[in-house]
């Protein structure tokens, strides 16, 4: 029996020979289904793998490689905190690769993307499974990369060079600051292993820094705001199956990252640090899902969703790092479950959501909203499991997005008791920032469903769409299915994450699984409880009732006429309400303030013949106030600095010294 | 011997709300008649109305898809199942536990988000202008009812409302400043989420004004009575929920005899007799407001839930 983490080492390989098997077969016309059908196979091993270690507690096992820096071998190790990302990971990687076997025929270019998909896939396992600093951010490095690559894969289209190069820059960025946080975590000494690094003691400042810094990095590729620009341009711009990847499971790489360092290798927390990741996450949530509510193209709808979901996800580690920092285990391992369930549930959602949007685009070779419609009779099935996407992630009962919010609610429940008053005021704030997020989720989801599937089709291509192909939506299925069953059985996914609570926190939550009818008790019975199976039947059961006696007593007639609209009949499907007509109210109340949202009505004077214009001007004012100067201060050093390319050797030779001179006093004054 | 009665409160309970809430829709509409020096109707004719509709043939708009169909169903029953697991008169409801208040208001979101839908199903723009702004509402009213439930559950150390009621019902609880505020923010977000005045007009029909009645403009017969209905169970609910955790007095809790059943049951239709009363008055001494002074008047309910919240943050003694 050769050990867990060689297994998935192995998967690893796989997934590397799958990469240079797309090379050699690019010019073939099965490489496609080849490729995609490998990394299919490939990814349920190691979700098999990962899935068992999780459950079945194995306990962590280790594995140097020769390979990497000469005296240090590259380290790799699989505990539950890794499994459980694993576990994510290729669950992702196994649908995304199952939909891209219908959606990669469609594809123009497929020699651009199927070589990096596999080393996109292996890089994200890579990352999870690394156990020395070296080896992470080498990993980190070639998951960003790959993934680059596949952002750029359609580089031809508008906006995509742009996107690339946004995302480019910010990938350097938060990897520099990996870089220095594992830099300081290692210390002079340079024990650049895991175990090493969690063993030393980090002083409080270090602790601070590494704390702001991880921020920086992983914060960056999680798109928390306001680092989160790259991620509305990059995700969109793959290809939907990567865009599902990148969006639902490369985001929770990131988490991962976050939580190995935070919660695993600084030691104990402060109370601090709570506080301000408490603080960053709601401003996350409450701003991203403000923006995918303005957002009208599909895609990025959905990934400054993703945004939010990073949000609530980064709240409730706040919660966890507060709780843990005053000694409330049991506290802390709710909200940290609250987290890891979160993880799951959007890594569900999200994916299916993605998928749902490329089937749109596959079908209507549109993304803008404003140009679809009325998709709900051309493509009855994609239909079906996007509205239940949209369900779920809405953080409706009985699916599984309302789970994970509700376990977050019980956590702020528990936070009266801590001690600091920050914390006190805070808390109960960030909790009214979820609640509107989670309200405002569910209005940018009635949206998103409501403009692409519903009313009359606004142009002839969504007029002429027809269903996807059968690997899409058996994708598309298993995933909906597991939202629905994540949503009904949600004690025993507590019951699978208890290990990693167990091993970050020190506590877990308590034994879901002899609870009365699989009901989820947080704390104690008395307290709460939630019963997704019950409400799910008890809503069947009086849906099923009302229909029965209603068709068995009263009337069953159907009449088919035009439609009433009290009177008006609408010309044209362009009187429909738009995307950006339906969050007008919701762009009044909120985007004045985030937005600088102002309209401008320019209504001709009686007898004058020209057309009436309607007019809204939005800022980003993360671009405008943050992004743009600082790129204005790049360039403005950067011409300065220009003259030093164009100096005599004598010139250069006195800098030179100059350097050595300060450099050297720098150091007699240091010691 | 308790299990069974328990169910059988239960199945009590699902009976009398749906029994109850259509009249509780027509004494309102009786009351306000009367303050209007008007006769009005009587008041079981809301049930006659429903009869009406149930025996009439839907017409479908020619594009009508099947989540057209189904919303009716689904939302009646996600507020019928959030209606039966509020207590009315008794405390002690067999699967109170199945949900907790969190989960009740996430069931009526559940219902507002497929009517939302519904309404955009058409494709006519009545239906767009009826959705957006129901959104909008839901927007602000959902996050003040969360955070009226984050201070309630404070006080009574529960979300669970069998719990929160009982602990209302004993002595220990006082008067407090933050459920006060509470209570307030309470009844702002209902009459935010039944479309009453001043929020929105039930008796409205062809206006710009109207939010909810321009969602469900397409629908007729059976689905419409459904709908109906659902709006009737909703009013109730929020009564019944008004009552059951700021006026619990002589709810039955666990352990009482038969007589003690039937002493709350009366005192819990005394209770909606005066709140309908009240709200008649109410809804007939203001006037409605415009669409968008709505935000200001939610954004008071949310205000109020965030400093009762925060008052049970930093002091126990509130």
């Amino acid at each position: 029996m050769i050990p867990a983490v060689a297994q998935q080492i192995w998967c690893v390989a796989a997934l590397l020979g799958t990469t240079a098997l797309a090379i050699a077969s690019s010019r073939s016309r099965r490489s496609t289904a080849l490729v995609y059908g490998a990394t299919f196979a490939i990814s349920l091993v190691a979700l098999a793998g990962a899935l068992f270690s999780l459950i079945a507690r194995t306990g962590a096992t280790e594995l140097t490689l020769p390979i990497g820096l000469p005296w240090l071998g590259s380290h790799f190790r699989l505990d539950a905190l890794a499994a459980f990302f694993l576990v994510v990971v290729n669950l992702g990687a196994a649908a995304a690769s199952l939909y891209g076997l219908g959606y990669g025929s469609h594809e123009s270019t497929p020699q651009r993307i199927l070589p990096f998909f596999p080393a996109f896939l292996a890089g994200m396992n890579l990352v999870v499974l690394a156990d020395d600093a070296f080896t992470y951010l080498l990993c980190w490095e070639f998951m960003s990369l790959a993934s680059w690559a596949l952002v750029m894969a359609h580089h031809r289209e508008p906006d995509n060079a742009r996107a690339g190069y946004v995302y480019l820059v910010m990938a350097s960025f938060g990897t520099l600051a990996l870089l220095l946080a594992f830099g300081l975590l290692s210390g002079a000494g340079g024990g650049y292993g895991f175990a090493a690094i969690r063993s030393a003691q980090h002083t409080p400042s270090e602790a601070a820094l590494v704390l702001a810094l991880m921020l920086l990095g992983a914060g960056s590729k999680a798109g928390l705001v306001p680092l989160h620009v790259w991620l509305p341009l990059a995700h969109p711009a793959a290809p939907s199956h990567v865009s599902a990847l990148m969006s639902g499971v490369m985001t929770k790489v990131a988490i991962y990252g976050f939580i190995r360092v935070v919660f695993d290798l600084l030691g104990p927390p402060s109370w601090s640090a709570g506080v301000v990741v408490l603080i960053l996450g709601g401003a996350t949530a409450v701003i991203g899902i403000l923006y995918a509510l303005m957002e009208n193209d599909l895609k990025r709808l959905l990934a400054y969703s993703t945004i939010e979901n990073i949000g609530v996800i980064f709240t409730s580690l706040g919660l966890a790092l507060a709780f843990q920092a005053n000694g409330f285990g049991l506290a802390a391992a709710l909200a940290f479950t609250a987290a890891l369930f979160h993880v799951l549930n959007h890594s569900f959602f999200k994916s299916l959501l993605f998928f749902g949007a490329g089937a749109v685009l596959t079908s209507t070779g549109e993304r803008d909203m404003e140009k679809l419609g009325g998709l709900i009779h051309r493509m009855p099935l994609t239909s079906f499991v996007f509205l239940v996407g949209c369900v779920a992630i809405s953080a409706l009962p009985p699916f599984n997005g309302f789970v994970s919010e509700w376990l977050i609610f019980q956590a702020v429940l528990q936070s009266p008791d801590l001690p600091q008053w920050v914390l006190k005021i805070m808390v109960p704030a960030v909790g009214a920032l979820l609640a509107l997020a989670a309200a405002l989720a569910a209005a940018c989801f009635v949206k998103a469903f409501g403009i692409t599937f519903l009313g009359r089709a606004r142009s002839p291509a969504a007029e002429a769409a027809g269903e996807v192909d059968r690997y899409s939506l058996a994708a598309m299925f298993s995933l909906a299915a597991l939202c629905f069953l994540a949503g009904i059985l949600p004690g025993l996914v507590i019951d699978a994450l208890s290990p990693v609570a167990q091993a970050m926190i020190g506590h877990r939550m308590p034994v879901q699984a002899n609870d009365p009818w699989l009901s989820i008790v947080p704390i104690e019975e008395s307290r709460s409880s939630y019963n997704g199976l019950l409400v799910f039947a008890f809503i069947t059961a009086a849906a099923s009732l009302a229909v029965y006696f209603i068709h068995r007593f009263a009337s069953r007639a159907i009449r088919r006429g035009p439609a009433w609209g009290c009177g008006f009949a609408d010309p044209t499907p362009a009187a429909q309400y738009s995307g950006a007509s339906f969050v007008q109210p919701i762009r009044r109340v909120f985007g004045t303030l985030v937005f600088q949202a102002r309209e401008h009505v320019d209504m001709p004077a009686p007898g004058d013949l020209r057309p009436a214009r309607f007019k809204v001007d939005m800022h980003d004012l993360v671009w405008e106030r943050l992004y743009t100067p600082l790129t204005e201060a790049v360039w403005f050093l950067a011409d300065r600095l220009n003259q030093l390319q164009f100096l005599t050797i004598r010139r250069y030779l006195s800098l030179v010294f100059a350097t050595l001179v300060t450099l050297l006093l720098v150091l007699a004054i240091w010691s | 011997m308790v299990v069974i009665s328990d169910i059988f409160v239960q199945l009590g309970q699902m009976a009398l709300v749906l029994l109850l809430a259509p009249l509780l829709t027509g004494v309102v509409r009786k009351i306000k008649a009367r303050l209007l020096r008007r006769r009005g109707p009587s008041i079981f004719q809301p049930y006659r109305d429903l009869l009406r509709l149930l025996r009439k043939e839907v017409v479908l708009a020619e594009n009508a898809s099947w989540l057209f169909r189904v919303t009716p169903y689904v939302t009646f029953a996600a507020i019928w199942v959030a209606a039966a697991l509020v207590p009315t008169f008794a405390s002690g409801l067999e699967f109170s536990w199945s949900a907790d208040l969190i989960a009740i208001v996430a069931l009526l979101g559940s219902a507002r988000f497929f009517l939302a839908l519904a309404g955009m199903d058409v494709g006519t723009s009545f239906g767009g202008i009826g959705s957006s702004r129901e959104v909008m509402i839901a927007a602000l009213a959902e996050p003040a009812m969360l955070l009226m439930v984050f201070c309630v559950a404070l006080i009574a150390g529960s979300t669970q409302l069998s719990t929160v009621a009982t602990f209302m019902a004993s002595s220990e609880v006082g008067l407090r400043v933050s459920l006060g505020m509470a209570m307030i923010a309470l009844i702002m977000v209902a009459l935010a989420e039944n479309a009453r005045i001043p929020v929105d007009n039930p008796a409205t029909h062809l206006e710009l004004t109207m939010v909810h009645e321009a969602m469900i403009l397409e629908y007729s017969g059976r689905h419409l009575a459904m709908i109906e209905f659902g709006a009737f169970l909703k009013l109730l609910l929020y009564i019944s929920l008004i009552i059951c955790v700021f006026f619990p007095w002589q709810i039955t809790t666990e352990g009482a005899g038969p007589l003690s059943y039937l002493v709350s049951v009366a005192a819990y239709i005394f209770k909606l007799a005066v709140a309908s009363l009240l709200l008649a008055v109410f809804e007939t001494a203001t006037a409605k407001m415009r669409v968008f002074r709505v935000p200001e008047f939610l954004g008071a309910a949310l205000m109020l839930g965030l400093l009762g919240t925060l008052l049970r943050f930093v002091s126990r003694g509130f």
